[in-house]
């Protein structure tokens, strides 16, 4: 097995609470996950979960801007914060990110300009000016966009969506091997997320870039992901390929979450909700057992007397459930033969 | 029993009469903001029935007018905005577009009642919940001493299903959920015939959000309330309501039973926003619609949505198409019906 | 040319800023020509005939101890902002250094940083302040340029704290983390992205603190603590104590000072709040 691009390795992420560090919060607790590998395994793997989940936390360790309170981030095999500074150089390069807002991440003193010449020069990619408009065109082309209506404007001069395209141009400028994508679509319309998500698509298949898909929404992470792990109180509960974690899930949170669902037909609604936490508080955090067994319809003893770890359930299915107790567990050297999905072409797939 | 059950009981006498009739009439409804760059027609002639019991939707991209119609409806519209002209009969006997200040204070959650958007962060921060409750009733000079008033708490929060210790609770102890249902309490707690609920679950996670639409549900059944759930997500919508409305660019592109619109769009820009969604059967299939919605100050002629559409003709840069009724219940404007 | 327009344009319907430029505008010609083409040297003693009402010789009269009060008004306006901008900048450009590198690096630092500012605002400054000027009266006492220094020493804790705040809303910006994806380092981030955002920010900043040194700068003098020799403002209005006056009908004496700080204040209180509409979008929508 050949070592991904990208790596998070038994990771645990607190957030102490203030200068008198009385409440401090788990964002992340023993976390495995990989991303990036050769150029055919380019994959798209969604990470989901509600607010307070971890999901972004993990994005913001993965792009190297907060350090793990313990574990490691691996890049190309090495510790990431033990690197020296050609290794963040050349990290920064390769691993890229696409960010919620499409208008926050403007510099709101220059015009988009700034966006796209910035890495150019910083990272050297241009030997004159002339060179430097060259790429930065081409890049704009690149996502469809013309750049003699793009360049020269401030940002709110733009439409949402050219905004959200000059920081996917952006990013492709460096040619990065892995996207990190934190909520790309869930502020733009929905005439346009469409759009949007299949450009992603496009760049894992036509360029071969990796892309880590963070998100709330199970349903475009259905349409567009390979694999998909999914999280609660910053513990993985399940995590596989995604046409069987969304068509047959197996963890009782899962089941919840998917069932949840607002699938746009009016022939397939909801139903009564079976979680009867209704309006009561959310659990508090740290106990003992399984994070989601106070919530949990199903919970047996075992569950509030100790974390389950995960467990095979099928060739690229882990969960963490006690309900499946009887399968081999997964060792934490397996998290990537979980998330390896080879199938060929997922929108042949359909069930 | 209390005056207030006595007043109340009153309102559903009166709309009882005219059950035949639809509990929200909304005839070419015109709401104007005058801007520095120009009048922006934020709702610019909208018309349509809402039946009692009826749950509606009503959705559109930001900045298509859904909210505009929801404030004006409530005439909260503030300046440089004004309701220009047009008509909205409540109970078929008040216009909400026109009658006097202090009648509306008085049919401002007794007839008509808004969960604003982003309700949940306008509580009060200071005030428990059990005094946010009964503020909206004393407003409407109901009267309740220590006792009734604890009773009308606790059945107002048992009918949101919440614990009777939220009650005595500030809104930060409270979870987001939590919090959403305190608001729908509120807004239903003179028992409205109409309730217009902005986005009430978007800032709520999928789970709490099914379960907040369920009691909103249940409770818009058993009293017999009429909704416009107001918001753009097109799945919500198919998980909920039982008539939807399409706005686009400040007017009615199409109005009708769910499952029709879902099954057979009529309008373009409708089919167009329902093969964008993401859905069970068709994964990996990406369709976007082409094109920006249009400046408000400065709209194409004729159809709005003719510079975006795939079916567009000569006849829908110049005229714009006339709202009717292509099929029983079933409202378009769209030049392809025209024939009809 | 087209951005001198849209400055001029924009000057039109800022008309608190506009006002505060004229003000401060008219001080700095009546200073400089003053000095060029007056007697600068007639701001001393022994100048100039004693207690003179303001006549042809002598347009604003003369003192006590024989100044013409021209220059002393000329010097004194000139010297008084001198001590006012060089404290002023002083104590925004260490404000400015603490606030980014509190706010920017955080960690222990900042919480240093943070305590000293707050124990320091907790302090009295003009007693302070009496307290140094005064034990260094023993040492052949001030000049000018000393003045400014003992000044600026309590005159960066305000900008600290103000800067620290407006960089930490500033650096959670998502613009911050992707130029770090772009290869920006910490120095280019704090110039390049943060800085040019605060501008308006630090122009107004820098007026309250030249603002505050002034004051300050006064205060010791109307106190006897300033630079005796010099024909500051500060030590004028002493001089009008000292000699009493106020009761000696000499009302030339009082009045040419005060106009000169009403005039200061007022034109660096309109550049101010002018600055604070460009700063603050919502305000400025409301013109």
């Amino acid at each position: 097995m050949m070592t991904s691009l990208l790596e998070l390795q038994n990771v645990t992420k607190v957030y102490s609470g203030g200068l008198l560090r009385r409440r401090a919060t788990v964002a992340l607790e023993d976390n495995y996950v990989s991303i990036g590998g050769s150029k055919s395994e380019a994959t798209i793997l969604a990470i989901a979960g509600e607010s307070g989940s971890g999901k972004t936390t993990m994005g913001m360790l993965l792009l190297g801007f907060i350090e793990p309170t313990s574990g490691k981030v691996l890049y190309k095999g090495q510790d990431l914060w033990e690197s020296p500074k050609d290794v963040w150089r050349d990290f920064r390069r390769q691993v890229q990110a696409i960010f919620q807002d499409p208008f926050e991440v403007y510099n709101p003193f220059y015009k988009v300009d700034h966006m796209l010449t910035t890495p150019v020069k910083k990272f050297g990619l241009a030997d004159s000016r002339a060179e430097q408009e060259a790429i930065v065109e081409k890049a704009l082309t690149g996502v469809g966009l013309r750049p003699g209506e793009t360049l020269g404007r401030y940002p709110h001069q733009l439409s949402g969506g050219q905004r959200q395209r000059v920081t996917v141009a952006r990013a492709l400028l460096l040619d990065p091997k892995v996207i990190i994508a934190d909520e790309p679509v869930s502020m733009v319309d929905a005439s346009l997320r469409a759009t949007i998500l299949k450009s992603l698509r496009r760049l894992k298949n036509e360029m071969g870039i990796s892309i880590l898909y963070i998100t709330h929404d199970l349903a475009t992470a259905y349409h567009i992901c390979e694999d998909i792990m999914i999280l609660y109180q910053g513990s993985v509960v399940e995590a596989g390929d995604v046409e069987t974690v969304i068509m047959d899930p197996q963890h009782p949170y899962t089941k919840l979450l998917v069932s949840s669902i607002p699938w746009p037909d009016p022939n397939r609604r909801w139903g009564e909700p079976e979680d009867v936490t209704k309006g009561q508080a959310l659990a508090e955090r740290g106990t003992v057992g399984c994070k989601f067994a106070p919530r949990c319809p199903q919970a047996m003893d075992i569950c509030h007397e100790k974390r389950p770890s995960l467990f095979w359930t099928g060739d690229t299915r882990a969960v963490s459930c006690f309900l499946y107790q009887d399968s081999p567990v997964v060792q934490p050297s397996e998290i990537n033969k979980v998330l390896t999905n080879t199938a060929s072409d997922v929108s042949v797939a359909a069930p | 029993m209390s005056e207030t059950a006595a007043q109340v009981r009153d309102v559903h006498e009166a709309s009882e009469e005219s059950v035949n009739e639809a509990v929200l009439q909304v005839k070419d409804l015109h709401v104007y903001y005058y801007t520095e760059a120009g009048v922006v027609k934020a709702v610019d002639g909208v018309t349509f029935d809402l039946d009692r019991g009826v749950k509606m939707g009503l959705v559109g991209e930001s900045g298509c007018g859904k909210s505009t119609l929801a404030m004006s409806l409530m005439r909260m519209i503030k300046r440089p905005g004004r309701i220009e002209s047009g008509q909205a009969l409540i109970n078929g006997r008040d216009d909400l577009a026109s009658v006097s200040d202090e009648r509306m204070r008085e049919l401002r959650l007794r007839e008509i009642s808004l969960i604003p958007q982003g309700a949940m962060n306008s509580l009060n921060p200071v005030m428990r919940v059990k005094d946010q409750l009964l503020d909206g009733l004393e407003d409407h000079g109901v009267k309740l001493n220590g006792r009734e008033g604890r009773e009308r708490v606790n059945a107002l929060l048992e009918s949101v299903d919440l614990d009777l210790d939220v009650a005595d609770m500030y809104p930060h102890e409270l979870s987001g959920g939590m919090k959403q249902r305190v608001c729908v309490a509120i807004a239903i707690s003179m028992e409205p015939s109409v309730l217009l609920a902005d986005e009430p679950t978007s800032a709520l996670d999928v789970v709490v959000q099914r379960q907040v639409m369920a009691t909103i549900e249940r409770l818009q059944a058993e009293m017999g309330i009429s909704m416009i759930l107001i918001g753009h997500d097109m799945g919500l919508m198919a998980q909920s309501v039982d008539q939807l409305a399409v706005m686009y660019a400040g007017r009615l592109a199409e109005v009708g039973d769910v499952h029709d619109i879902f099954e057979e769009p009529l309008h373009p820009y409708t089919e167009l926003l329902i093969s964008t969604l993401p859905t069970l059967g068709r994964r990996g299939e990406f369709t976007g619609i082409p094109g920006i919605t249009p400046a408000l100050v400065n709209p194409p002629s004729g159809c709005l949505f003719h510079p975006r559409c795939p079916h567009a003709m000569d006849i829908c840069s110049e005229v714009a198409p006339t709202w009717q009724e292509i099929r029983p219940d079933h409202w378009v404007a769209c030049h392809l019906y025209g024939g009809e | 040319m087209t951005k001198l327009q849209s400055f001029f344009g924009y000057l039109r319907r800022n008309k608190k800023l506009l006002l505060g430029i004229i003000i401060l505008l008219i001080l700095f010609l009546f200073a400089t020509v003053g000095r060029i083409y007056g007697k600068p040297e007639d701001a001393y003693p022994m100048s100039a005939p004693a207690n003179r009402v303001p006549c042809k010789e002598y347009p604003f009269g003369t003192d006590s101890q024989g100044r013409d009060l021209l220059s002393v008004a000329v010097m004194g306006t000139y010297l008084t902002s001198r001590v006012g901008v060089i404290a002023g900048i002083i104590g925004l450009a260490v404000g400015t250094i603490l606030g980014f590198v509190a706010a920017y690096y955080g960690g222990t630092l900042d919480t240093i940083i943070r305590w000293v500012v707050d124990v320091l605002l907790t302090i009295p400054s003009l007693l302070v302040l009496v307290v140094i000027a005064s034990s260094m009266k023993h040492y052949g006492g001030l000049s000018t340029n000393n003045m400014a220094l003992i000044v600026a020493v309590l005159a960066w804790m305000w900008p600290t704290r103000t800067i620290r705040s407006q960089v930490l809303t500033l650096k959670r910006r998502a613009f911050v983390r992707v130029a770090q994806l772009s290869g920006e380092n910490s120095l280019e981030i704090i110039f390049g992205e943060l800085m040019p955002n605060l501008l308006p920010f630090l122009g107004a900043s820098l007026v309250g603190s030249v603002t505050g040194a002034v004051f300050a700068s006064l205060g010791l003098e109307a106190l006897g603590l300033g630079p005796m020799r010099e024909p500051t403002l500060g030590m004028t209005i002493y001089w009008v104590v000292y000699y009493g006056a106020f009761v000696r009908g000499m009302w030339w004496w009082v009045l040419i000072p005060i106009v000169i700080i009403v005039m200061i204040f007022v034109g660096l209180f309109m550049v101010s709040a002018g600055l604070d509409e460009l700063a603050n979008p919502r305000l400025r929508r409301k013109v």
